[in-house]
């Protein structure tokens, strides 16, 4: 399916991440938004609230994250792609209703352009300390998937796939945003609507009397019925079986959640994707995402004048991890350097991975600014000897 | 001495309510003598009314008690968080207008836990009909306090008798925006099933109060005796006073119960202004949704 073409404003622009992410929503046929006011992703909404009226969209500014989480899933219910935008503070009082969007497999995009924390912290101020939160954030096993744009070019397009994923999928899909990427202004180009490829709802062909909303599908997402299409289903934050209906017991649970946590999982080579330089040969990777991969550019330069032999890896989707290319990569390098804005969240992931084969080196910064790429090239160049 | 009139065992399917429920889940979780299953009946007959199309309601429950209303509805039913069904339900109906949208739920998910919802979406006039069942206390997790706990009734978290002041729903629903403003005790089954009937029939922020029965958790904690005595308790001390100042209806210990219709006014819902709004300040350039909602529309 193709992008609607009163929602794409094709041409090339000067835009900043924050209005890239907006527009790209309106193109990826998004139509329902709801928001509350907050530090650095607000222009987000405003964009969208500036543009909807004029394309069919309905965005309303809730009275707080709770509710705008929570009517984001209900709008979803309608079929209609629906989205929500925060920072930090407001991610944490989303997981509530993150947690039932995973629970109740429904398709939405939340949209974290983080910045320091914890607490209120640094709030136009840049942060990355969001990241474990985004995978584990809610209570109790689920699977989300994550993306991290690193320029506003890329928030435009990576805002497209997050809306296809979350159909494709049946889950909240988070873009991890950062307040530089949100608030730098570069040159975005919005193809021409049909070029860009969007996946519809999976609504489904079964009549209501054959429709289960929850039969399984193997890994993959059931199907969906919209609520007012007359298939009169139920669905539920408790544990359900394949009709949506509560079932309490261990059995239940198992299937239940295994599903949630397989849809992802079985299907991770598909969804996985990052982007590598100068890998081969090299004694030291650099592993960084958003804003950080651009500052580690220069680090990794500073660092291969010194001599060492550095290749880069940019996770472009954080959740799932590139488990597989990490695993690779510690049978031949000697060490992952990963700086992030924050005390060290995504390194953990990398040592997992790395499994004692490689080392696994964090260079952290508590955000209010990028690294410096001394810092960087430093780390890389200890990492080498 | 209750008479047997007709022993003649009923299937589910032959049930009068059986096109609405899901018969396929009971029993219901339900104590005996809880109110929720009369009020949960009372609903169905109002929507028995033939001009609704039952594919187009939607029932969204929060969490609790009541909170299993959703669950039991053969209606295109959520089950959502505790204190969100709100704001679920107003994305229910933004996404898609032609939904006829019932939120229904208790006193601690919709004013406790909820109640910065309640009243925002009162304060828009969201198009939500809203069926609150208040037993005064969370009985799901076992009696606790609750912000409808009349003062010095006890409660397994004040077990020497409540001393925080409790809500007055109407006046709350009321002073928020709220068009549409009645409360019924579980023993007026007519006159609450009129009422859902009439405020089906409204557009707006609609709020219905159903005083009902605690019997496993308030009222043996409070020892009020068995189902039959809290009906006749309600028999006493109901007061039916239509058009009552809603200031007045705060409901004291075991005392008198305001009933009746409080509030019934047109006024432009939330889509009503939006629409008119843009439509007036961007003309030509307003692209309003599909009037049948939903965006993805083959």
């Amino acid at each position: 399916m193709k992008a609607d073409p009163i929602g794409v404003l094709t041409g090339t622009h000067y835009l900043d991440g924050d209005f890239a992410c907006g527009e790209a929503a309106m193109a990826a046929g998004c139509r329902f938004v709801a928001g509350y006011p907050i530090t650095p992703s607000t222009e987000v909404v405003e964009r969208i609230a500036r543009r909807f009226p004029m394309i069919g969209g309905i965005f309303i500014q809730m009275e707080d994250e709770l509710a705008s989480m929570a009517a984001v899933v209900g709008a979803s219910w309608t079929g209609t792609k629906s989205m929500t935008v925060t920072s930090g503070p407001g991610f944490s009082l989303m997981m509530e209703n993150i947690g039932l969007a995973a629970m109740m497999e429904t398709p939405c995009v939340v949209v974290n352009v983080q910045r320091g924390g914890p607490s209120t912290g640094l709030p136009t101020m840049v942060g990355q300390a969001d990241m474990m939160q985004a995978r584990w954030g809610s209570h109790g096993d689920y699977s989300i998937i994550a993306l991290s744009p690193c320029s506003p070019q890329e928030a435009f397009n990576l805002t497209i796939d997050a809306f296809n994923l979350a159909e494709t999928y049946r889950v909240p899909v988070l873009m991890m945003m950062d307040e530089c990427v949100g608030h730098m202004t570069e040159k975005v180009v919005i193809p021409p609507a049909d070029e860009i490829d969007l996946v519809p709802r999976k609504l489904t062909t079964k009549s209501p009397d054959e429709f289960l909303p929850y039969k399984l599908n193997g890994a993959l997402a059931p199907e969906f019925a919209r609520a007012g299409d007359g298939y009169r289903f139920h669905t539920t934050g408790l544990t359900h079986d394949e009709r949506g209906y509560p079932v309490m017991s261990a059995e239940c649970q198992e299937q239940c959640v295994r599903h949630l946590i397989d849809k992802i999982k079985l299907n991770a080579d598909q969804i996985v994707r990052f982007e590598e330089a100068g890998i081969e040969g090299a004694d030291v990777v650099v592993v960084t995402y958003g804003i950080t991969s651009r500052v580690a550019r220069m680090g990794g330069e500073l660092a291969r004048q010194r001599g060492v032999k550095v290749g880069t890896l940019r996770p472009i989707v954080v959740w799932p991890f590139p488990e597989k290319r990490m695993r690779e990569l510690s049978q031949t390098i000697k060490a992952f350097v990963v700086p992030e804005i924050n005390n060290g969240q995504i390194v953990l992931e990398v040592e997992r991975c790395a499994g004692g084969k490689a080392a696994a080196i964090s260079v952290p910064h508590m955000g209010g600014a990028v690294h410096d790429p001394n810092d960087i090239s430093d780390a890389i160049v200890e990492a080498a000897r | 001495m209750i008479e047997v009139m007709d022993e003649r065992p009923v299937s589910p399917d032959e049930h009068p309510i059986a096109p609405f429920v899901r018969m396929d889940r009971m029993p219901h979780i339900w104590c005996p003598t809880c109110g929720i299953g009369t009020v949960l009946k009372c609903y169905v007959t109002a929507l028995a009314d033939p001009v609704l199309v039952l594919d187009k309601v939607s029932v969204v429950s929060g969490i609790g008690c009541t909170g299993r209303v959703a669950g039991y509805m053969k209606l295109d039913g959520f089950h959502t968080t505790h204190g969100r069904a709100i704001p679920f339900a107003t994305g229910l109906k933004l996404g898609r207008p032609e939904l006829l949208v019932t939120v229904f739920s208790g006193d601690g998910d919709l004013v406790g836990i909820g109640g910065n919802h309640f009243i925002h979406a009162a304060r828009r006039n969201m198009d939500l009909l809203i069926i609150l069942v208040n037993n005064f206390t969370y009985g799901m997790t076992g009696g606790q306090n609750a912000a409808t706990t009349p003062l010095t009734a006890k409660s397994s978290t004040m077990p020497f008798g409540n001393f925080e002041r409790p809500f007055n729903l109407p006046y709350l629903a009321a002073s928020s925006g709220a068009t549409y403003v009645a409360r019924w005790t579980s023993l007026h089954i007519r006159r609450m099933t009129r009422s859902f009937k009439e405020a089906i029939q409204r557009k707006g922020f609609r709020f219905i109060e159903v005083i009902a029965p605690c019997p496993a958790l308030y009222a043996r904690l409070n020892k009020l005796g068995d189902g039959l005595d809290l009906m006749r308790f309600y028999f006493d001390k109901a007061e039916i006073r239509h058009g009552a100042d809603t200031r007045e209806a705060g409901i004291d210990y075991q005392d008198r119960i305001i009933c009746g219709k409080f509030i019934d006014e047109e006024q432009p819902t939330y889509l009503d202004l939006m629409h008119a709004h843009y439509a007036k300040t961007l003309g030509e350039r307003y692209v309003p949704m599909p009037p049948a909602g939903g965006w993805i529309r083959e």
